[in-house]
C-alpha cells in the first residue's frame, strides 16, 4: 500500500504545487486580494503531500520492499539501516525525490520569513517556488516515478552500488541539493522583484541571508564530495574536474559572486541589475548541473540515467524557467538605475572585481565542461578536457582575486582610502613573503615558483583579513555576526590556498611493489609492507594488508589497506588506510597481487591534505554566522510590515 | 541592441547546444576512428588455427575482407558469435579473427565448441595490433576494402541486419559504383 | 560524484580491480616524470572518466607500456600523443591540442580577463565621476 500512497501523495502534490504557483503568480498580477489567502494553504498543502511522498519510499527502503522496482534495484536484505535511507537517494528517481523534498523544506523555512514581508512580494516569491516545485514534480510523475511495482516482485535487492555504502557520500547529496535548492530561494526573490517592480536596497537585505546559507551548504556538500573521492576511490585525488563536479562548482562560483554583489547593492543600492542576473545564473547553473547529470549529454555521466526523454523533459523546463526569468530580466532590468558613485579603490570597485573574476572563472569551467558538446554541435570533431587545461586556466583569474581579497578587506565603502592602510597592507605582505619564503625553502625545501606566489597569497589574504577584526576587539568594538562570518570565510580561503598549495607542490608518492617484509621509503618515512590476511565483512569479504609505517627506525604507526569484494554485485572496493597526522596525511592504498607474495601498493605522503576540508568547513562555518547576523532579522518592509516574530533566517 | 537582452541570448544558444547534445547522446562514448578512409595497418602474427605459418595481413590484398577483433574474456562475443558463423556460411566476405590479449589453448576450445567462422585467427597476446587498429573493446568488426583501405568499423556486437546492411551491401554497392 | 562513482563501478567490475597501481620505473627519473605525466593526460578508452594511469583494464596497461616503449626509445611527448591520437582520435588527448578547432577553448580565459578588465574599467571610471559630483557623506565603517 505504502507505495501507491507515495505515488498518490506526489499526484497530489503536483495539482497543489500547481495552485500555489497560480495563486502566488496571478494574486498579485490580477489584483485579487482575496486569492492571496489561498497562497499559503496551497503551499502547505504541496508541503505535507511532499514530505508524505518521500516518507512512504524511506519506508519502502527501511521495509525491505523488494516488490518496488527502485527498492529491487538499489537495495538489499543484508543492507544495514543506515544505507537502507541512504539508498533512497542513491540513484535517479530517489535523488530527485530528495531535490523535490528539499525545496519543500525550504519553501516552509521561506513561507515563514515572508510572513513578515509585503503579502504580494510574499506571494510572488512562493509564487515561484511553487512552479519549480511543480516542474519537478511533473518530471518525476512522467519520467521517474520511484514508485513504480516490479510484477512479480524479487525474492532479493541487488544491493546499494557499495561506492555509496559510505557515511560521508550518504549525507553529500542531501548538502548538496539543499545548496543547489537554496538558490532557487534567491532566484524566487528576484523573480518577484522583478514581477513587483520593485528593487530596492531592502529586497537585498531580504535575499542576503538565504543566499548565504545556500551557498553554506552547497560548499558543505562539495566538500563532502571530495573528501570521499579522496579516502574512497583510492587514488589519493581530491578534485578530477569532472563534468559531475564541475557542475556543482559553477553555481558555487556564481554563488559566491552573488553573496558579494549582494552586499553591494544591500549597502549602496548599487549593482542592481547585476544582482538579480547572478540570482537567475546561480539557480540556472543548479538547473543545468541536475540536466547534464540526467541526460546523459556527456561522457562522465552515461551511466546515471542515459535516457534521452528525461532530456527532452529538463531542457523543456529549463527553456521555460530560465528562458522565462531572463526575458523578464531582460525587459525590467533596464529600468533599474542608480546614480551613486564610488571611487577607485572603494570597496565597491573592489567587490567589482571581486565579481568579474568568479564570473570569469566559473565561465571557463563552464567553457571546459561543455566545450565537447560544443565542438560535437559545431561538427568539429570530438574532444576531451581534462584537468590539463581547467588547472592552469582557473588560476588565470584566481590568483589575482586572491591578491585584491587582500587588499579589499581595507577598502572603505564609497571612497577610496587605501593610501591610510598603507603600513597594515604592505606590512601583511611582506609577512605572508617571509612565511612562503621560509615554508619553501625552509621546511618544505622543495620546488618554489607557483608555491611561493600562492603560499604569499594565501597567509597575506589570512593577515590582513584579521587586522581588523583584531583592531576592533583590541578596542573593544562590538562584533556582528556578519564580520565573524566574513572574517572567518576570508581566513578560511587563505587557508585553502595554502593547503592545495602544499598539497599540489609537496606531495611525496610512489606506486611501488613490495614482497612481504620489503620497505619502501617515501618522503622521509619507511613503510614496511607485513603481508595480507583474510577479510570478513557484513556484505563484502576480501583482503587486508598490513604496513608498519616508521621514521628514523622510531615506529609511526600499523596501518591495515583493504581490498573488499562486495558480494551481491561482486566488485571490488580499495579501501585506502589513510593516518592523518598533524599536517599530512599518510596514505597507503593495496593494488593487486603480482604473485610470488608480491603486491602493489600506493603509498603517499599528502602534506596538510585535510586542511582542504577544515577550510571548506571554516568557510560554510562563515557562511552560516553571517545568515544568521541580528541585521537581516530586524528587516522590516518599509510601511505595512507585520510585527517581526524573529524568525526568518534559515539554519 | 538592448544590453540586457545578452543573457537571453546566450542562453538560446546554449539550449541549441543542450538539444543537439540529447540528439546525439546515444552515441556518447562511441569514439568515430581516425583510421576510416585509411590504409589498414599491415602486420604478421601467428596464426592460431594454422599454428605452423605466419598470418600476414598484406595477404589479403586486392579483396574485401572483414577484420573482427575477439575475445573469449569478452562477453558480448559469444552473443555476436552465431552472427559471424551464419555471415561465414553464406560466404559473403572473409572474415579475419583477430584474438585479442587472450590464452590460445581457451580461444581453440572456443572455436572448438562454437564453430569457426575465420578464415585465419591472427593472435595478437600483447594488444599491439590493436592499437595499431585503435581497439577500446571487443568486439570491434572493421571492413577493408580491396585497395587495404578501413572503409567501416562497427563497435560492439554485430547482428544479421547490420552484417548485411553495414558490411554486405557496402562491398556490393562500391562493386557497382566500381563498374 | 554519483554519476562518476556508477561509472566507475562498472569498469571497475569489468576489470575486476578496483584501480591501478602503476609500478612501471623508469631508469632515468626525468623519463619517468614524463612518462607519469603523460599517462595522466591520455584517456582511457574503455573507463572514460580516467587516464591510463589510473584506470585497471588490460588495455590501458598496454597504451602504458606503448608510452614507456616510446619514451625510452627517444621519441618526444609530442610524438607520443600524435601516436595515440592518430589511432584513437583527439577524443584520447585530455589535454586538447591547441588547432583551429581548439583555438576557441584555449583564448577564453585570456578573452574573457581582458574584456573584464574593459568592463571593470568603464564601470570604475563612471563610478568614480559620479562620486567626485557627489558631497562627502561619509560611510567609512568596513561594516558588511
Amino acid at each position: 500500500m505504502l507505495p501507491e500512497l507515495g505515488h498518490f501523495a506526489l499526484i497530489l502534490a503536483l495539482l497543489l504545487a500547481g495552485l500555489q504557483a497560480f495563486y502566488g503568480l496571478a494574486a498579485p498580477a490580477l489584483g485579487r486580494e482575496r486569492w492571496l489567502a489561498a497562497v499559503i494553504p496551497a503551499t502547505a498543502g504541496q508541503v505535507v503531500m511532499v514530505g508524505t511522498a518521500f516518507a512512504c519510499l524511506v519506508a519502502s527502503f527501511v521495509r525491505f520492499d523488494f516488490s518496488v522496482a527502485y527498492v529491487a534495484e538499489n537495495s538489499n536484505s543484508a543492507l544495514p539501516l543506515v544505507y537502507r535511507i541512504a539508498a533512497v537517494w542513491g540513484a535517479h528517481e530517489g535523488s530527485l525525490l530528495l531535490w523535490i523534498t528539499l525545496l519543500a523544506a525550504w519553501t516552509v523555512a521561506v513561507a515563514f520569513g515572508v510572513a513578515r514581508l509585503p503579502p504580494r512580494f510574499g506571494a510572488r516569491v512562493l509564487g515561484v517556488l511553487g512552479l519549480v516545485s511543480f516542474g519537478f514534480l511533473l518530471f518525476t510523475l512522467a519520467t521517474s516515478n520511484p514508485f513504480l511495482r516490479l510484477d512479480p516482485p524479487v525474492p532479493d535487492g541487488r544491493d546499494l552500488n557499495p561506492l555509496l555504502q559510505d557515511p560521508a557520500l550518504a549525507m553529500h547529496p542531501p548538502l548538496l541539493y539543499t545548496g543547489y535548492v537554496g538558490f532557487a530561494v534567491a532566484f524566487a526573490f528576484a523573480i518577484a522583484a522583478m514581477l513587483e517592480g520593485r528593487l530596492d536596497q531592502t529586497w537585498a537585505r531580504w535575499t542576503r541571508p538565504w543566499t548565504l546559507a545556500a551557498w553554506a551548504f552547497l560548499t558543505c556538500g562539495i566538500a563532502l564530495g571530495s573528501w570521499w573521492a579522496y579516502y574512497e576511490l583510492g587514488w589519493g585525488g581530491y578534485w578530477f574536474w569532472d563534468p559531475v563536479e564541475n557542475a556543482s562548482f559553477m553555481p558555487w562560483l556564481v554563488g559566491t559572486a552573488l553573496i558579494h554583489s549582494l552586499a553591494v547593492t544591500d549597502k549602496r543600492g548599487l549593482f542592481k541589475s547585476w544582482t538579480l542576473l547572478l540570482a537567475i545564473i546561480a539557480f540556472s547553473l543548479s538547473l543545468l548541473g541536475t540536466f547534464l547529470v540526467r541526460s546523459g549529454v556527456l561522457v562522465s555521466v552515461h551511466s546515471f540515467a542515459a535516457d534521452p526523454a528525461r532530456g527532452v523533459f529538463i531542457l523543456a523546463f529549463l527553456v521555460i524557467m530560465i528562458g522565462g526569468a531572463l526575458t523578464l530580466y531582460a525587459w525590467r532590468a533596464p529600468l533599474l538605475k542608480s546614480d551613486a558613485g564610488f571611487e577607485f579603490a572603494s570597496r565597491e570597485s573592489f567587490l567589482l572585481f571581486n565579481n568579474i573574476l568568479l564570473v570569469i572563472a566559473a565561465t571557463t569551467v563552464f567553457g571546459g565542461t561543455l566545450a565537447p558538446l560544443i565542438s560535437d554541435t559545431l561538427g568539429l570533431g570530438t574532444l576531451s578536457v581534462g584537468p590539463q587545461y581547467f588547472n592552469p586556466t582557473f588560476l588565470l583569474p584566481m590568483l589575482p582575486l586572491l591578491a585584491l581579497a587582500a587588499i579589499a578587506v581595507h577598502a572603505n565603502w564609497k571612497r577610496g582610502r587605501l593610501p591610510a592602510r598603507r603600513r597594515s597592507l604592505l606590512g601583511t605582505a611582506l609577512a605572508g613573503l617571509a612565511v612562503a619564503f621560509a615554508l619553501v625553502f625552509g621546511y618544505y625545501a622543495g620546488r618554489a615558483g607557483l608555491a611561493l606566489l600562492s603560499l604569499t597569497l594565501g597567509v597575506w589574504l589570512i593577515l590582513s583579513t584579521l587586522v581588523d577584526p583584531l583592531d576592533r576587539l583590541r578596542r573593544g568594538l562590538s562584533m556582528p555576526r556578519a564580520i565573524v562570518g566574513m572574517t572567518l570565510a576570508h581566513v578560511a580561503v587563505g587557508v585553502f590556498v595554502i593547503a592545495v598549495t602544499a598539497v599540489e607542490t609537496y606531495t611525496a608518492e610512489r606506486d611501488i611493489a613490495l614482497a612481504q617484509g620489503e620497505t619502501a621509503h617515501v618522503g622521509g618515512f619507511d613503510f614496511r609492507f607485513d603481508g595480507v590476511g583474510a577479510l570478513d565483512g557484513p556484505n563484502y569479504d576480501g583482503v587486508q594488508g598490513t604496513v608498519q609505517v616508521s621514521r628514523d627506525g622510531a615506529p609511526v604507526i600499523t596501518l591495515h589497506p583493504q581490498k573488499r569484494r562486495y558480494l551481491v554485485q561482486q566488485s571490488v572496493m580499495t579501501e585506502a588506510a589513510i593516518a592523518s597526522q598533524a599536517g599530512r596525511d599518510l596514505f597507503v592504498a593495496l593494488g593487486e597481487d603480482l604473485g610470488a607474495g608480491r603486491w602493489s601498493l600506493r603509498i603517499q605522503i599528502r602534506p596538510l591534505i585535510n586542511y582542504i576540508w577544515l577550510a571548506a568547513a571554516l568557510m560554510a562555518l562563515g557562511g552560516f554566522l553571517a545568515a544568521s547576523d541580528r541585521r537581516y532579522r530586524n528587516v522590516r518592509a518599509p510601511a505595512t510590515a507585520p510585527v517581526d516574530t524573529g524568525q526568518g533566517s534559515p539554519a | 541592441m538592448n544590453r540586457f537582452l545578452l543573457p537571453l541570448a546566450g542562453f538560446a544558444l546554449l539550449a541549441i547546444v543542450l538539444g543537439v547534445g540529447i540528439r546525439h547522446s546515444k552515441t556518447k562514448g562511441v569514439v568515430v576512428s581516425p583510421l576510416i578512409g585509411r590504409p589498414a595497418p599491415d602486420y604478421v602474427l601467428p596464426n592460431l588455427i594454422e599454428p605452423a605459418e605466419k598470418f600476414d595481413s598484406r595477404s589479403m590484398k586486392g579483396r574485401w575482407y572483414v577484420l573482427n577483433v575477439w575475445g573469449t574474456w569478452c562477453v558480448e562475443c559469444r552473443a555476436e558469435h552465431p552472427v559471424l558463423v551464419e555471415a561465414q556460411r553464406s560466404g559473403s566476405l572473409p572474415i579475419v579473427g583477430l584474438n585479442w590479449k587472450d590464452s590460445d589453448e581457451e580461444a581453440r576450445s572456443w572455436l572448438a565448441a562454437l564453430g569457426n567462422p575465420y578464415v585465419a585467427v591472427p593472435v595478437d597476446a600483447e594488444g599491439r595490433i590493436a592499437i595499431d587498429y585503435g581497439v577500446y573493446g571487443a568486439p570491434e568488426t572493421f571492413l577493408v576494402d580491396p585497395q587495404g583501405v578501413i572503409v567501416h568499423k562497427h563497435i560492439g556486437p554485430l547482428s544479421a541486419e547490420i552484417w548485411q546492411r553495414d558490411f554486405v551491401n557496402r562491398t556490393t554497392g562500391a562493386a557497382r559504383t566500381g563498374s | 560524484m554519483i554519476a562518476r562513482a556508477m561509472l566507475w563501478v562498472f569498469c571497475a567490475a569489468w576489470a575486476g580491480a578496483a584501480f591501478a597501481i602503476d609500478t612501471t620505473q623508469l631508469p632515468d627519473p626525468r623519463l619517468q616524470a614524463r612518462y607519469e605525466a603523460l599517462t595522466h593526460e591520455l584517456r582511457c578508452m574503455q573507463c572514460q572518466n580516467q587516464s591510463i594511469a589510473d584506470s585497471p583494464v588490460g588495455l590501458a596497461a598496454d597504451l602504458r607500456r606503448e608510452v614507456a616503449e616510446q619514451l625510452t626509445a627517444g621519441r618526444t611527448d609530442q610524438q607520443v600523443r600524435d601516436y595515440m591520437s592518430a589511432r584513437y582520435g583527439d577524443f584520447i588527448l585530455f589535454r586538447p591540442r591547441v588547432s583551429g578547432r581548439t583555438v576557441w577553448l584555449w583564448a577564453l580565459p585570456g578573452v574573457l580577463l581582458a574584456g573584464g578588465a574593459i568592463v571593470a574599467w568603464r564601470i570604475v571610471r563612471r563610478r568614480s565621476a559620479l562620486a567626485a559630483a557627489e558631497p562627502d557623506a561619509d560611510s567609512g565603517d568596513l561594516d558588511t
